[in-house]
């Protein structure tokens, strides 16, 4: 229980999937203009990679290993279909604003990465605790993103106006680079700083380490 | 021929893939340490792009799209739930069949580039491309452009990045800021740049 739990929770923080192994960041930064699609998104991705690895993990043994990528990508594009046709009939509005970034769930390199490495050679329930732990993991770093972008771009959270601005008689001046897309390339390197400073064995070693003492000129 | 070129720029500048819609990240951050890996990356994309958004395009009109059909005499069928799984497919084969022909008739630049076709089946980047072709209802040859515009945007993007990565190479940065930290703050000044693009074809 205790080797399950540690599964759900390593991925959390210490070895989240997208500040240190960059997987999944092709969606992660494009719907994190607000708070809402990011949280769609999150749902979205947690429900098919542990769909997808339980689903993996169950037959194992059935998949030829030279065919194992075709039936893994066959299998979570089918998932992705069934997500996509549920936000569709239920969620329309925001279906429409996260245009096709839930099809391209299916190339999020996250799911096929958990599958690949992890569900192939291990039981269902590790396998799917695996899984939601990295789901898990995306989820964190997607909504803190995407609350920091609504939140300081338009003042609100969840569309409510949490911040009055000035429009609106407010004190708050909105900052529109954030909706915009650098301020996602520069939030998330921010957070990958501050992670990596404060646990420094993240960190990647210099590719050039400068000399230990300095040379002495003549 | 002016929607081609105009289709064509703006699918490199104004809507380039990496920096301003975020598709292909995993491969653009993790091949551009090198200049030489990256621009194979680079003439792979063009490659694999030119060619699978065209293909995409006339299976999903004469197959998949809603009524398509109808020459059979099933006209209400509407197969377009299908076209994840098909494009997925059809994006394999083709990064297959492209690499076979390069090993086959070309092996210097297979030898150059070979190593980057398979990666690029899993690219958001080129899936994106066949589903922003459905989305936008472009014809075959609207698509090429597109296709190959956002091929040449995403090598033009990489080969930058490359460049700018290897003059960082020896700098003293902050530990937590090496690697990816600082290249993901590299990428957002380029896209800070590539957003001034934005007047250049009127939307």
């Amino acid at each position: 229980m205790t080797a399950l739990f540690a599964t759900l929770t390593e991925p959390l923080v210490r070895k989240n999937p997208i500040t240190l192994q960059i997987l999944g960041i092709c969606s992660a930064l494009a719907v994190t203009t607000s708070l809402d699609t990011a949280l769609t998104m999150s749902v979205s991705l947690t429900v098919v990679v542990v769909l997808a690895a339980g689903i993996v993990s169950l037959i194992r043994k059935h998949i030829p290993n030279s065919i194992r990528l075709i039936v893994q990508i066959v299998i979570v594009a089918s998932l992705v279909i069934v997500i996509d046709q549920v936000l569709q009939a239920f969620f329309f509005d925001i279906s429409q604003r996260l245009s096709v970034f839930v099809s391209l769930i299916t190339t999020n390199c996250l799911v096929l990465g958990r599958t690949e490495s992890f569900a192939r050679s291990n039981p269902p329930l590790p396998a799917m605790a695996d899984a939601l732990g990295n789901g898990l993991g995306y989820s964190l770093v997607l909504c803190l993103i995407g609350a920091i972008r609504e939140l300081i771009g338009k003042g609100a959270l969840l569309g409510y106006q949490v911040l009055p601005t000035t429009d609106t008689g407010g004190w708050f001046t909105p900052l529109p680079l954030m909706l915009l897309a650098p301020s996602a390339f520069f939030l998330l390197g921010g957070l990958v700083w501050a992670i990596r400073s404060i646990r420094p064995e993240q960190a990647d070693a210099p590719e050039f380490p400068a000399p230990e003492v300095a040379e002495t000129r003549q | 021929m002016s929607g081609f070129g105009e289709l064509f720029l703006r699918a490199m500048f104004v809507e380039n893939m990496p920096l301003t819609l975020f598709l292909g990240l995993c491969t653009f951050l993790a091949l551009s340490k090198r200049p030489g890996t990256a621009i194979g990356l680079g003439v792979a994309m063009i490659g694999v792009l030119g060619v699978v958004t065209p293909l995409n395009q006339l299976i999903y009109a004469a197959v998949l799209a809603p009524g398509a059909l109808g020459w059979l005499g099933f006209p209400e069928i509407d197969l377009s739930y299908l076209s994840l799984l098909a494009f997925i497919g059809v994006i394999a084969a083709t990064v297959q069949l492209l690499e076979m022909l390069l090993e086959r008739f070309f092996p210097s630049i297979h030898a150059a580039f070979g190593v980057f076709l398979p990666l690029l089946t899993v690219q958001c980047a080129i899936l994106a491309g066949s589903l922003f072709m459905v989305e936008r209802s472009f014809d075959t040859v609207e698509s090429l452009a597109f296709g190959l515009g956002s091929g040449a945007g995403f090598a033009l993007a990489v080969t930058l990045l490359s460049a700018i990565r290897a003059r960082l190479a020896y700098a003293d940065l902050p530990a937590g800021l090496r690697g990816l930290g600082i290249t993901f703050i590299l990428a957002g000044m380029m896209s800070l740049g590539f957003s001034s693009f934005a007047q250049m074809v009127a939307p």
